[in-house]
């Protein structure tokens, strides 16, 4: 099982794809989930405070606006501790969707800064786009079961 | 905490808890919050608080999500972001009339150029296309609820008072005090006429309130006990107005724009309002003596009058001598580097040293003061004419002067000009008179 950052962050169906082929997707709804669930002097579901910028700013510099600071505060720790990425081009709003045009351009340009396998596919127009857009994210995934499986052994061999 | 800090603390929280009930007992207001990246930038939180403050509703109109698609060809402006995207299709709702609301407040990132562009086409459309007061702001992490307070307040009171601003003429005996950040000021009116004025520096809230007071007072040779009605505006307000026990406790936005109208007797039709305060400056589109848009300064102490104040000590004159010097003088003759007041004065100190003439140094400070206005917030509004300038630095006549060529027209400098909000505050309080 892989950790998989998905782009867009907070694509519902992109992530049941990820975890229907047995990893984890990295995904903004469980980082919100956990801002909401934590009890904290700012009560749910407004705790986000101006903290969240401050952090931001491990990813962004201070004349990059709060509200692309605040939500990388969000994505910057998922990009970090990914081991693989997804990222679907030219998305549909009702695919998923993080609101802000600059913080879309950071996040891609930090996922594939990473070192880590890479599927990058644009959003399908047609069935048949449809089809093959699920097939090349099967196979990306499969394979790096296979790949996970293919060194276990390695390292077992060893 | 010391019985020093108790006592000075106290006072100011009774006065924000009672204007939070005095708030509480008028009609709830639906503001309809049209904003990008507020909840991120953890500010969603100060807004609101603002809003409850006021006893203002927040609305988000709702609109289908395949809106989203064409609206950027809809509105003939196609941005990336969706959420500015989100941002045009709520405004979009509001004019079409799916969704009533009676005000509108548009809040972006500041220093996001899409959102700048987007904020300020959609105030723009919003204005032109419904009767309805919009302000918009740029937001950063430190925005807090007392920020944006002064703009929800006259939000709020644009819906809600539209009677009481439409009052032309003001009545009975009422006194207006302006507890602004360098100087307080109290009138004292009687049947439209001005028969009493104190000006004080501002140094504890309501002891120079008071002292104002007292000064107007003497002048108009009425007692306190004869007053009918008091309204209280600028910074002290709350604590002014709960410790006179005012009718009207009035933020400047509402209070400026009644009183430059009517200073300037044009009270009809459209008219622009700029107050250059010793802290702040306000730039107020007005139609019929009530604010559309407008855009209050306050994050550089440059553009404002402080900076003028400082000039003027630099130069060894009083402040009210500064406007004469700046009239003879040739701006062009001093190199400003910088609108920062601290390094600004240091360009205007170097120039001095260079040979440059006090005359010069205070015509450059008049016009770096005005060229920051015109940069930072005439571009935020909608300037017609007359353009009324008002406020403690209208009175320096390098400030008009300078504001006239660059601008290209005639500058109003009403009578009185420098009592703006305590004159509009008297004249509000007149609606309180007993027949």
């Amino acid at each position: 099982m892989a950790q998989i950052i998905i782009y867009p962050t907070t694509s519902l169906i992109l992530s049941d794809l990820v975890r229907r082929f047995g990893h984890e997707p990295l995904v903004m709804m469980e980082q919100i989930r956990e801002k909401i669930n934590t009890v904290g002097i700012d009560s749910p579901p407004l705790n986000i405070t101006g903290q969240e910028p401050k952090k931001g700013l491990k990813y962004a510099a201070v004349e990059v606006p709060a509200g692309v600071r605040g939500r990388m505060a969000l994505v910057g720790p998922l990009i970090d501790s990914a081991e693989a990425g997804i990222i679907v081009d030219e998305p549909d709003i009702a695919f998923g969707c993080m609101g802000c045009a600059r913080t879309n351009e950071l996040t891609k340009y930090l996922i594939r800064q990473r070192d880590i396998p890479l599927l990058e596919i644009y959003y399908p127009r047609t069935e048949d786009e449809g089809k093959e857009f699920v097939k090349q994210i099967a196979t990306f995934l499969k394979e790096l079961n296979n790949n996970s499986k293919n060194s276990e052994s390695e390292e077992e061999a060893n | 905490m010391s019985d020093e800090q108790n006592s000075t603390d106290l006072p100011i929280y009774d006065a924000q808890k009672r204007r939070v009930d005095r708030a509480s007992k008028e009609k709830s207001v639906k503001i309809a919050l049209l904003s990008c990246g507020s909840e991120y930038a953890g500010v969603q939180a100060e807004i609101e608080s603002a809003a409850k403050d006021v006893n203002a509703q927040l609305v988000y109109p709702e609109i289908p999500v395949d809106e989203l698609e064409n609206i950027g060809r809809d509105f003939g402006l196609e941005v990336a972001s969706p959420d500015l995207k989100l941002l045009m299709a709520r405004a979009k709702s509001i004019i079409k009339g799916d969704v009533k609301v009676d005000a509108v407040l548009i809040t972006t990132c500041f220093r996001c150029a899409e959102a700048a562009i987007v904020r300020n086409e959609v105030r723009r459309y919003i204005h032109n296309n419904i009767n309805l007061p919009v302000i918009s702001y740029s937001f950063t992490e430190r925005t807090k609820a007392a920020t944006l307070l002064t703009r929800m307040e006259a939000l709020t009171t644009v819906a809600r008072r539209k009677t009481l601003l439409s009052r032309e003429k003001q009545k009975g005996l009422t006194v207006g005090i302006d507890s602004g950040s360098t100087t307080t000021k109290a009138v004292v009116m009687r049947n439209d006429e001005i028969i009493g004025e104190g000006w004080v520096p501002t140094v504890k809230v309501i002891d120079s309130a008071e002292n104002a007071l007292r000064d107007a007072l003497e002048e108009a040779k009425v007692s306190k006990e004869d007053i009918q009605a008091i309204g209280a505006t600028g910074y002290g307000r709350f604590l002014v107005g709960d410790h006179f026990n005012a009718q009207v406790v009035q933020e400047e936005i509402t209070v400026n724009s009644k009183g430059a109208v009517y200073l300037a007797d044009r009270q009809k039709g459209p008219a622009t309002v700029i107050d250059i305060g010793g802290m702040d400056n306000k730039a107020i589109s007005v139609d019929d003596g009530i604010p559309g848009i407008f855009t209050m300064g306050g994050i550089c102490a440059g553009a404002s009058g402080r900076f003028l104040e400082m000039t003027s000590k630099r130069l060894g004159v009083d402040i009210t001598e500064l406007g004469a010097l700046a009239v003879k003088g040739m701006k062009e003759n001093v190199e400003m580097n910088s609108y920062c007041i601290v390094f600004g004065i240091q360009s205007l100190v170097n120039s001095l040293a260079k040979g440059a003439s006090p005359e010069d140094v205070a015509a450059a400070a008049c016009y770096s003061v005005v060229e920051q206005i015109f940069e930072q917030q005439l571009q935020e509004i909608e300037v017609n004419e007359p353009l009324i300038l008002v406020g403690g630095s209208s009175l320096i006549e390098g400030i008009p002067l300078a504001l006239g060529e660059f601008l290209n027209v005639d500058v109003l400098v009403p009578p009185n000009a420098h009592l703006i909000g305590a004159v509009g505050s008297a004249l509000l309080a007149s609606g309180y008179v007993e027949e």
